[in-house]
């Protein structure tokens, strides 16, 4: 019995507290002191003095004989030194050896216990082949994908209901609403959609000279400029703009008022939010992309007509006379007629998303990005067919 | 701690005769613009007490707690958190400071990228070198203290109730075993039986893990049921300390109405 009096830890320095495990054999059994501090201060050391404890104490079991945890000399106990130690013993415990931890302090013998080692291994099985998660991905992607278009669909549906019932009551359509709307949708973008078709008419400008001008053909590029700013840039330009633009803050506008329940607020005052919130954009954006449209278009123009004239040497006066040789009513007519069609694709994307978030900031910033991406897309998408049409007609 | 540069301690004269000291408040001024929110203000927290903090709402409860944990800067005074004043401390020494408390902030702030587990392994990962198995273990360790079931640790923090965000943020704040644990309103938002539930876990972990709490609260029961001392903040100073005795016999008319009015009345009454 003498043996087993709490061991004081050996004198002199204990080296800057490290964790340590010393083995001490006697006829009884071993003793695995343990000196130094146990915390997660000294994190490192104290997995491996961990390590070092299991290690000696299968050692010392091998040779038969108890097992003696000695914790007289630990300086200092946390939760996840309490947590080490409890998991050796019953590691070693489980490997057949008879393990008893003594001589803990109070507080240490709290913890132990409140740290107690337990078996986490049920959490956490994650099956599946990457083969199979990839195809389910595939699957997801696909099936969510057409769910989007039937609940696009659908949601036009009440759009276009919402708007048919607010032109069959003109009181319901809330100019002032509007007003604000169209200001701030075509009135305060004038200025980077002008200047971003004013650049683009140049570069097309610039690159339609010198590559045309290699066929002598250099004053074909009025032609080029005409009709392709027409008929595609200045639509294509600016809707891209716009959902970009527009349709993300009407997805944020929309989506923190559902999160902040104010759309639900709206419905149990007796208010449509179809009528109260979407409309009103919808048709700001109906009246703004035309007039942006048309402005792109001419300050593309505008653009073009300076490089021809100071790049290619062609004077204002017979760009303008080209141009109205090259153009026709139609050319023009083909890129407004596009406009109200993708401000109804940007608007009804960029609502849908609004009433799809959810109730965390994470989810009005995907439904945002997923917004301008898809109404980006169908506005491609749209133009491309329309392509296809007026190809077909024609026109 | 070892080769600390000796600190001036001007306050000293004191600290013989009382208990430890965890946090020492000492004339602190904190404003913005022309306001002055805390005006030369004096508190201490001493070691392994439970302090209770209650105020009025927007009387700067918070900002001295901010203040306390560097987030919000103040004009002067001293703050003294194991005998360190925090504005000599520097890089290193700071951040040994820092892991030494952990803070459950009102709204949970947990990580939304992350789930219940890497958000527990979070400090852990940055400040300690553990092994990843013995950070799973520990972190399902502290999941298991603060009383979340196991499913919870792979979940995201947007799929937790409210409760449930609270207790994990609350393991997250352990998760350094920290000596100071700084609770931001730890009940507001839970129902009642959440509520007592969430106190008894505190007044648990206190004890086992010999926590030094600071808490800030508005929550009666929560100071009737684990509070040690109280502490009520009113015109930017502390205008009252002591056990809930003390304060239900302070004169001063803010702390006479908050644990004289209806509410309180029917908490003081004797359990039948």
């Amino acid at each position: 019995m003498t043996s087993l009096q709490p061991k004081e830890p050996a004198t002199g320095a204990p080296q800057q507290n490290e964790p340590r495990v010393s083995g001490e054999s006697s006829p009884d059994g071993t003793r695995l002191l343990l000196t130094g501090l146990w915390t997660l201060e000294r994190s490192g050391a104290m997995e491996a003095a961990a390590g070092d404890l299991e290690l000696i104490g299968a050692k010392a079991a091998a040779h038969g004989g108890a097992l003696l945890i000695d914790l007289a000399g630990v300086a200092g106990l946390d939760t996840a030194g309490a947590w080490l130690i409890d998991r050796a013993r019953a590691r070693l415990a489980q490997a057949g050896a008879v393990v008893e931890v003594r001589w803990a302090a109070e507080r240490q013998a709290i913890l132990l216990d409140q740290a107690h080692y337990r078996s986490f291994e049920a959490s956490a099985p994650r099956p599946g082949s990457p083969l199979v998660n990839w195809l389910a991905n595939i699957g997801e992607t696909l099936v969510s994908a057409g769910r989007d278009l039937v609940a696009g669909v659908s949601f036009l549906g009440e759009v276009v209901a919402s708007l048919l019932r607010a032109l069959s009551h003109p009181s319901r359509l809330r100019p002032t609403s509007i007003t604000y709307h169209v200001e701030n949708f075509a009135f305060r973008a004038l200025p980077i959609i002008a200047l971003i078709n004013f650049l683009v008419g140049c570069i097309v400008a610039q690159q339609g000279v010198f590559q045309l001008s290699r066929f002598g053909a250099a004053a074909f590029a009025v032609d080029l400029i005409g009709i392709l700013v027409l008929r595609e840039l200045a639509v294509l330009l600016t809707s891209i703009m716009v959902a970009g633009r527009t349709g993300s803050a009407i997805t944020a506008e929309l989506g923190s008022m559902k999160m902040r329940e104010e759309i639900d607020a709206l419905r149990v005052m007796g208010l449509d939010p179809m009528e109260v919130l979407v409309t009103p954009r919808l048709i700001a954006l109906l009246i703004s992309l035309p007039l942006l449209t048309f402005l792109a278009g001419i300050s593309a123009l505008f653009g073009g007509l300076l490089v021809a004239w100071g790049y290619g040497g062609i004077s204002p006066e017979i760009f303008l006379a080209r141009l109205q040789n090259a153009i026709g009513l139609n050319t023009f007519l083909v890129g407004l007629i596009k406009a109200p069609f993708m401000a109804l694709v940007i608007g009804v994307i960029a609502c849908l998303e609004g009433f799809r978030v959810q109730g965390s900031a994470e989810s009005l910033g995907r439904q945002v990005t997923a917004s301008v991406v898809k109404a980006i897309f169908m506005v491609i998408v749209v133009d491309g067919m329309f392509a296809m049409f007026f190809a077909a007609i024609k026109y | 701690m070892t080769q600390l540069p000796p600190v001036p301690a001007p306050l000293s004269a004191e600290s013989e005769i009382e208990p430890e000291v965890a946090i020492r408040v000492r004339d602190v001024v904190v404003g913005f613009g022309q306001k002055l929110v805390l005006k030369g203000l004096d508190l201490d927290v001493r070691r392994g007490e439970v302090l209770g903090f209650v105020g009025g709402s927007g009387t700067g409860k918070s900002v001295l707690t901010r203040a306390i944990l560097g987030l919000v800067p103040k004009r002067s005074g001293a703050i003294e958190v194991f005998g360190q004043n925090l504005d000599e401390l520097r890089g290193a020494q700071r951040r040994a400071l820092e892991r030494r408390w952990g803070v459950l902030f009102q709204q949970g702030a947990l990580f939304s990228g992350l789930t219940v587990l890497q958000n527990i392994q979070l400090p852990m990962r940055e400040h300690l070198q553990l092994s990843q198995s013995l950070m799973n273990e520990l972190a399902m360790l502290k999941l298991d203290l603060v009383g979340l079931k196991r499913d919870a640790a792979d979940k995201f923090p947007s799929e937790l109730s409210g409760g449930m965000i609270k207790r994990a943020a609350l393991a997250r704040a352990l998760s350094l075993d920290p000596e100071i644990l700084f609770l931001d309103e730890p009940t507001s938002g839970l129902d009642p039986i959440g509520a007592a539930e969430f106190d008894q876990l505190i007044a648990t972990l206190q004890k086992t893990l010999g926590l030094t709490v600071y808490m800030v609260t508005h929550d009666l029961d929560s100071l009737y049921s684990i509070c040690d001392r109280i502490a009520a903040l009113a015109d930017g100073k502390i205008v009252a300390t002591g056990t809930i005795e003390e304060m239900l016999a302070s004169g001063h008319p803010w702390v006479r109405a908050y644990f004289h009015g209806q509410r309180a009345r029917q908490l003081a009454l004797p359990q039948a």
